[in-house]
């Protein structure tokens, strides 16, 4: 096996060992970027020059017997909505196509705080808008299973990288399933953590009530000591939450006894891939033969949350992007226009269409005499949501359906009708509405060679043990240490 | 609920989005189209639902009000579309012919 093909915990491993270094683990990522990029198209931006001085920084660190940190020599893809100091950082948008941020992401000093060697920026759709990158202003993300295909959305690039062995690892956000869905397309583990477990500060915000970072990686052990690094308080998200960051990798391996899995009937409706069911059922089986007890829950409100997500998010974008104005920073229109005209061209040069739909929608839903009636009935329906779940896990430890309702899908085949293509978040869009946290783990493959995923989610800041369940059926099967053959 | 034209028109306004007036009626039958999507939510039945705005019980999060340094005048502006002397270079807010009369 290749350096590339390896997983984090074992680069960690093999640094320790000294049978390889930072500085070779980032050339041999390094070569496999200008490999396989031209075909998967995953980065959208990477500086060779500073990831090497990174690396080599990292390997003389060892040298002097400093003490160094739980991703050291570990280069990780980072997507293009998360501010890097210095770093051009575009949200894929032709808006912010000149941004250079003047500081960091929380997650990010705190990879750079664990030695980790940020390695480039991930393309995305626009804003994390879309579930395909097929909205990124500038290029599509291609899967590395299959190259005519898209890798999903809208952290497509990060999964991708991942799946393509471009990055052993990459941090991606989840607003409607933005991280497992693409997960679950790639063939690899995507963690949307419970809402406030990891700080948003520096995250370009879409909809600031349901964005949440998150880390993708080949299996759940690298899953765990990502979590254990970007996890915790900061005072400067005031949504981030103060509970203790649990040791994930210390009692991965620990199995749930007596574990109860939550099937909500919902989760197996009208539109689910035949192949797609036939994996999920048999990853439920596999649980049954370890001692789990399947429960038949339901989520009534479940078959409505996508229609209250298309009011929320929106409505929460509408007003995160009023900030994109055209006179602090971001794209100014060349045109010469008075104040608010100026406003206006700036922002329709520099929006996709697909932003465009979303903030003409947000501000419609928003309006005076039409708020009542949809964003107010949207939030309705969004505590319904909640209790939903509230209850659900009232009988059941974890719940476990399919990630998304079909594998990797050809690029163009949704492209001109938003509503198909909103259609891919249904099983995960509930989970940011009630702020739970939901992971996406291989399960399998169909007769084409795409990738099945596996969602599982749990009560809210229960990570430990929604890792603990995932692993139990990882170490069961080896999905997960397949690699996609790319070119 | 169905959006005409004119009312497409009107929210571009309001979100400050200039569209080609040919693009108007493709808006209009796409924002039709989700908005039909949307409008299963009143089938279900909300009375005495409280609204759920946030996913956390979090109220009114406090921090001690330390002083720190602010971003360097040079970093804030670095990204500024143009800059005047220490300041946001910015199109006229008003016409300087009203200023006069006003």
């Amino acid at each position: 096996m290749s350096l590339i093909e390896k997983t984090a915990a074992e680069l960690v491993a093999l640094q320790a060992a000294g049978k390889t270094s930072a500085a070779e683990i980032a050339d041999a990522f390094l070569a496999a970027i200008r490999d396989r990029d031209p075909a998967v198209k995953a980065f959208q931006h990477v500086d060779e020059a500073a990831v090497r001085q990174r690396a080599q920084a990292v390997d003389a660190k060892r040298a002097k017997g400093e003490p160094l940190g739980p991703l050291a020599g570990v280069p990780v893809a980072v997507k293009d909505v998360l501010c890097t100091k210095g770093v051009p950082t575009t949200c894929s948008s032709k808006i912010l196509a000149n941004f250079v941020p003047p500081y960091d992401a929380d997650v990010v000093a705190r990879l750079l705080a664990a030695d980790a060697v940020p390695i480039g920026k991930t393309n995305m759709d626009e804003f994390a808008m879309g579930s395909s990158t097929e909205n990124s202003a500038y290029f599509t993300t291609r899967n590395p299973w299959d190259t005519t295909r898209i890798p999903g959305g809208s952290s497509g690039g990060s999964a991708a990288a991942v799946a393509a062995c471009e990055a052993p690892v990459s941090l991606g956000t989840d607003t409607g399933g933005s991280i497992r869905q693409p997960a679950s397309l790639c063939g690899i583990v995507g963690l949307k953590p419970t809402y406030g477990r990891v700080s948003r500060y520096g995250l370009i915000a879409f909809a600031s009530s349901l964005d949440q970072v998150g880390p993708f990686t080949h299996d759940l052990t690298d899953c765990a000591l990502m979590m254990e690094v970007i996890a915790g308080h900061d005072p400067k998200d005031s949504t981030s939450v103060d509970n203790p960051v649990p040791a994930y990798s210390r009692t991965l391996n620990d199995p749930v006894n007596g574990l109860r899995i939550g099937v909500p009937k919902e989760f197996f409706a009208e539109g689910l891939d035949a192949e797609v069911e036939a994996a999920v059922r048999a990853a439920l089986k596999e649980y049954e033969s370890q001692g789990a007890k399947l429960v038949d829950v339901s989520l009534p409100h479940s078959p409505y949350a996508l229609a209250a997500y298309y009011i929320v998010a929106p409505a929460e974008a509408s007003s995160n992007l009023a900030r994109y104005d055209g006179m602090h920073y971001g794209h100014r229109t060349k045109e010469k226009a008075d104040l608010v005209a100026t406003y206006a061209k700036s922002r329709s040069e520099g929006f996709g269409p697909e932003v465009r739909r979303r903030i003409m929608i947000g501000t419609y839903v928003l309006s005076s005499g039409y708020k009542d009636a949809y964003y107010l009935k949207a939030l309705k329906i969004r505590r319904l949501v909640k209790k939903d779940y509230d209850d659900a896990f009232a009988k059941c430890d974890v719940i476990i359906g399919p990630t998304s309702p079909v594998p990797a899908f050809k690029a163009g085949d949704k492209t001109d009708d938003p509503l198909a293509m909103y259609l891919n978040d249904i099983y995960t869009v509930s989970g940011n509405l009630a702020g739970i946290p939901g992971v996406s783990i291989p399960c399998g493959f169909t007769k084409g060679n795409l990738p099945i995923g596996l969602q599982l989610l749990s009560p809210a800041f229960d990570e430990e043990r929604l890792l603990r369940i995932g692993r139990m059926y990882e170490r069961a099967t080896d999905w997960h240490t397949r690699r996609a053959k790319v070119g | 609920m169905s959006l005409s034209v004119d009312q497409v028109r009107k929210v571009a306004k309001l979100a400050r989005l200039e569209l080609a007036e040919a693009d108007l009626p493709v808006m209009a039958e796409q924002l039709n189209r989700i908005l039909g999507y949307i409008d299963q939510l009143q089938q279900v039945n909300t009375d005495g639902v409280e609204p759920l705005a946030h996913p956390l019980p979090v109220q009114n999060v406090f921090r001690p009000d330390d002083p720190a340094p602010s971003l360097p005048v040079d970093e804030a502006l670095r990204n500024a579309p143009t800059r005047t002397g220490d300041y946001f270079g910015v199109p006229a807010v008003f016409d300087p012919a009203d200023e006069m009369t006003a």
